[in-house]
């Protein structure tokens, strides 16, 4: 009678609601791991290798580029080599620079002084500059650290 | 149309047996009939667990160089990354939650009388595969905190007698906590354990479903029960639902934090403990002093910790008074006792 | 008393000498108390001593004899106590010959006697004033220990205290006409604070700056050169700006008017612009152009600064509620560079250079704030991710605490 229908009318609701709530919160599950499983634009973290862009840069100039997290130096030398180095100054953090009349590397802020290979030559750093490796990959410049 | 394509498989899989054995299955119905969703509770964090990690396999990177670069690359550049991270650390902490409890009020219920004694210990091996899996996983991330944790840690592996040494090594992959700790960890975590885990779990709800629901012994016989299907498991789905909503609103309003990169030259920061469940232990390592007459203090400690594992493991063996439902004082008070000593010296060992 | 007690020492030392060849100086001046041992007792820790030196080559006499009137004969050579004012000379007797020296150490310098006599402590000295600083008083005379030891002092932790047991003792530098604050203003300085805290070697302390053995105070036109040996970029600009003419002129020492010579203290903004307590007040008036180039500096400066300041907290307020926005913060770092670029050019005095850096800056500082509300905007995207996802939980919960009712309806059949 009416109580029956209402009855049923009750438990068809119930198992419309069930039914549309599995379905959405699966779906609110789901979507999430699916679209984690898309590999992003960026295919992997850059922690080694980085790439320090095109092979433009004149002989005995030097460009400043990011390394992870810190500066680093990209410096083509007069013989047309590319070395990289941090850039970060044993002394005091401060971000060194290229010298092209000297042909060293120099930090303005305490007249701390590197040669080519990192080492230091004069004023205060305690410590050599990282150096990483640098080659040309194509039109691109590709510095490797570790 | 749903059920209709359940029928086929189950008709093609042989599932009757199954079938049948669930329909008929039931769970008493007393005042402690709350405690029996902690087992389900843990299957599904477990479960839950298992898939996160799967997601983060696609790009975590097991190496000292690339394992924090890669989980910062997970939650910064990777899609619902922060969600599945987060989603998976804070249901460790919940899963070890709830399998403690579920152990407290099995022991309360004392659920592990025979002929469920096996079932017990299962479960507890299951439990200290738990304690394992929060260990090995905490490293992975190779942050500052996580570094120094393992580093105490594996110290105190160091501390047991007679074998600490040896334990330390192994579990190090060498004498300090390097990229071999990473690399071996990470085996533990994500094949070790889990085959383990797997073939124990199978182990421990096949024995559940053999002996059914303990339930306390009652006059005249058993007491109200509720058919497991659809009754329980719609309440457990409830359960199951309200743990994902909670899981949800963690990972979004207290996402876990990526930390620093670990560097084993620094300094320890201030403060370095373990994870929670490990704090009571640690604590109370920490205040034992060097020497207790002629013995090393913290290989004593040690030893008390694992004697006392030992004993509560085999609470079946020498609880001879819960076949007659006789009440034992000392083993309740015991457990009490248990309860409160690592709730207060977690919350010491978490503000000091 | 004295005599038989002498002479029982002399036979000890003697009989312990006969067998090792030991110095008869340090044996005797060894086994004594009080005063007349403490010269041999501080010979052990001595430099000389280690290079095979000991007494007799700067006090002369015989070594190899015990009978004291022996040992000790102006006839063998036996200075006694050394005067004062023949003390630079006795030093520089062996270090002055660079052959001598160069067998020891072949980078060592031989000219301090030289210098000593350009500066104020040796012409004083030579004048017959024996207050002043020789050899001794700064290096330590019986147990002289290498400049780089430590324990020296001249070594460069300890050079500034000893320097000022004379220089802050107002009664000892009575009647020379300078001041005696300049330890205790030193003390406070930032290169005091690089060379004691941060144990940076490089930093300066009075050598440094006044020359050691030809200790003066650099005067006004090298004071520039002084700071500039290690500051060489604020030379450079200085050298460039319209201050260097101004205050040659003037005849006041560059860096020194602003930032003090023993007191420098770490710079701050207040120093610059045209609030009350600037120093460009001291000279620029009304409507003067450099008045106007010091209120715009001043002005843009602090636009920078304010900028990095809050794209800073617009960020960190997303890290905070869990948005993981390090490489932004790492960009921002890079603004910060600006600042202190343009604070560097600030020494040139032109408003041109410094606004350069300063747009420079405030371009990154804008980048990162706009890094800010991207990841607080993800934030709230994530937000109403959960809500969603929670109201689909929350009627599962409910659709299945329904059916349960439904399920258990009292009076239910099957």
């Amino acid at each position: 009678m009416a109580e029956q229908e209402t009855t049923d009318g009750r438990r068809r609701l119930i198992r419309a609601l069930l039914g549309s709530g599995f379905a959405a919160s699966i779906a609110s599950f789901l979507y999430p791991a699916v679209r984690f499983m898309v590999p992003p634009q960026v295919a992997e973290s850059t922690v080694n290798q980085v790439s320090a862009g095109k092979a433009d840069l004149k002989p005995n100039s030097a460009r400043i580029f990011r390394f992870g997290a810190k500066p680093a130096l990209l410096v083509r030398t007069a013989t047309g080599e590319f070395r990289a180095f941090s850039a970060v100054c044993s002394h005091l953090n401060c971000t060194v620079q290229y010298d092209d009349e000297k042909r060293q590397i120099w930090c303005a802020c305490h007249n701390g002084q590197f040669d080519l290979n990192g080492k230091v030559t004069g004023g205060p750093p305690p410590s050599p500059l990282e150096q990483y490796t640098a080659h040309v990959q194509g039109d691109e410049v590709v510095v490797i650290r570790g | 149309m749903f059920r209709r394509a359940l029928d086929w498989v189950g008709n093609r899989a042989g599932l009757e047996g199954a079938q049948d054995f669930l329909k008929h299955k039931t769970v008493p119905v007393h005042s402690g009939t709350i405690w029996y969703y902690l087992g389900g509770v843990t299957l599904f964090l477990f479960v839950i667990q298992v898939l996160t990690g799967m997601l983060l396999l696609l790009y975590y990177r097991p190496t000292p160089t690339e394992a924090f670069e890669s989980v910062q690359f997970i939650v910064t550049q990777v899609e619902f990354g922060w969600l599945i991270r987060s989603v998976h650390s804070w249901a460790a902490n919940l899963m070890v939650l709830t399998a403690l409890l579920h152990m407290f009020s099995v022991f309360f219920l004392k659920a592990y009388r025979k002929p469920r004694e096996l079932t017990w210990l299962s479960g507890m091996a299951l439990l200290l595969l738990t304690f394992a899996f929060g260990f090995s996983g905490y490293l992975l991330p190779w942050n500052t905190l996580a570094y120094f944790a393992t580093k105490v840690g594996t110290d105190m592996a160091g501390a047991v007698p007679v074998v600490g040494r040896f334990l330390r090594h192994f579990l190090r992959g060498g004498e300090e906590v390097t990229g071999a700790t990473l690399t071996r960890f990470f085996g533990f975590h994500v094949a070790v354990l889990p085959g383990l885990t797997t073939l124990l779990l199978l182990l421990h709800l096949a024995l559940v479903q053999k002996w059914g629901i303990s339930s306390p012994k009652r006059p005249g016989g058993s007491g109200p029960a509720m058919p497991f299907y659809p009754n329980f498991v719609l309440r457990e789905l409830i359960g199951w639902y309200g743990a994902l909503g909670v899981l949800g609103m963690l990972a979004a309003l207290f996402p876990w934090e990526l930390g620093t990169k670990a560097d084993p030259f620094a300094s320890a920061p201030a403060g370095i403990r373990p994870e929670w469940y490990f704090l009571a232990v640690f604590f109370t390592l920490k205040l034992i002093p060097g020497k207790v007459l002629i013995f090393n203090g913290e290989a004593l400690g040690i030893l008390v910790f694992g004697l006392a594992a030992v004993g509560w493991m085999l609470v079946p063996f020498w609880d001879n008074r819960s076949e007659d439902e006789k009440r034992h004082l000392a083993l309740t008070g015991g457990g009490v006792f248990v309860i409160a000593y690592l709730a207060v010296f977690s919350a010491l060992g978490y503000w000091r | 008393m004295t005599a038989i007690r002498l002479a029982l020492l002399g036979a000890l030392a003697g009989a312990l000498a006969a067998q090792s060849g030991m110095d008869t100086c340090v044996g005797c001046h060894g086994a004594l108390e009080g005063p007349l041992a403490k010269p041999a007792a501080a010979f052990e820790a001595d430099v000389h001593k280690a290079r095979g030196f000991s007494c007799v080559n700067c006090h002369g006499g015989d070594p190899t004899v015990l009978d004291p009137a022996a040992s000790m004969s102006r006839a063998r050579g036996f200075k006694g106590k050394i005067d004062r004012r023949a003390t630079p000379g006795l030093c520089a007797s062996c270090h002055n010959d660079a052959t001598l020296i160069h067998r020891f150490n072949p980078r060592q310098r031989v000219d301090q006697l030289a210098q000593y006599r350009t500066s104020v402590h040796g012409r004083r000295l030579a004048a017959g004033d024996t207050r002043v600083a020789n050899c001794v008083d700064c290096h330590g005379v019986h147990g002289i220990r290498e400049v780089r030891d430590p324990l020296s002092p001249v070594h460069p932790l300890r050079l500034p205290e000893t320097c000022a047991r004379c220089h802050s003792d107002s009664d000892r530098m009575k009647g020379y006409g300078i001041v005696t604050d300049q330890f205790e203003k030193y003390r406070r300085s930032v290169h005091w604070e690089a060379l004691s805290r941060r144990g940076d070697l490089s930093a300066p302390s009075c050598a440094t700056c006044h020359g050691n053995h030809g200790a003066a105070p650099p005067g006004v036109a090298t004071v520039v050169h002084v700071c500039g040996s290690c500051h060489v970029v604020f030379e450079n600009l200085f050298a460039k700006s319209p201050h260097k003419k101004a205050f040659d002129e003037l005849g006041i020492p560059g860096c020194v008017v602003c930032h003090g010579n023993h007191e420098v203290a770490r710079p701050t903004m207040a120093l610059v612009g045209v609030q009350p307590g600037s120093l460009c007040l001291n000279c620029h008036g009304e409507s003067d152009k450099g008045r106007q180039a010091a209120a715009f500096m001043r002005s843009r400066i602090d636009e920078l600064a304010t900028a990095l300041d809050g794209s800073e907290e617009i960020l960190k307020r997303a890290e905070r509620s869990g948005m993981e926005v390090s490489p932004a913060l790492v960009e921002l770092s890079h603004g910060r560079e600006s600042l202190i670029r343009a604070k560097v050019e600030l020494h040139g005095f032109d408003p041109v250079l410094v606004d350069g850096s300063v747009k420079k800056g405030l371009g990154i500082a804008a980048a990162a704030h706009r890094a800010g509300e991207k990841a607080l905007q993800e934030r709230d995207f994530r937000r109403k991710g959960l809500l969603m996802s929670l109201a689909t939980i929350a009627v599962t919960m409910a659709a299945l605490w329904l059916a349960l009712r439904e399920l258990e309806r009292p009076g239910k059949k099957g």
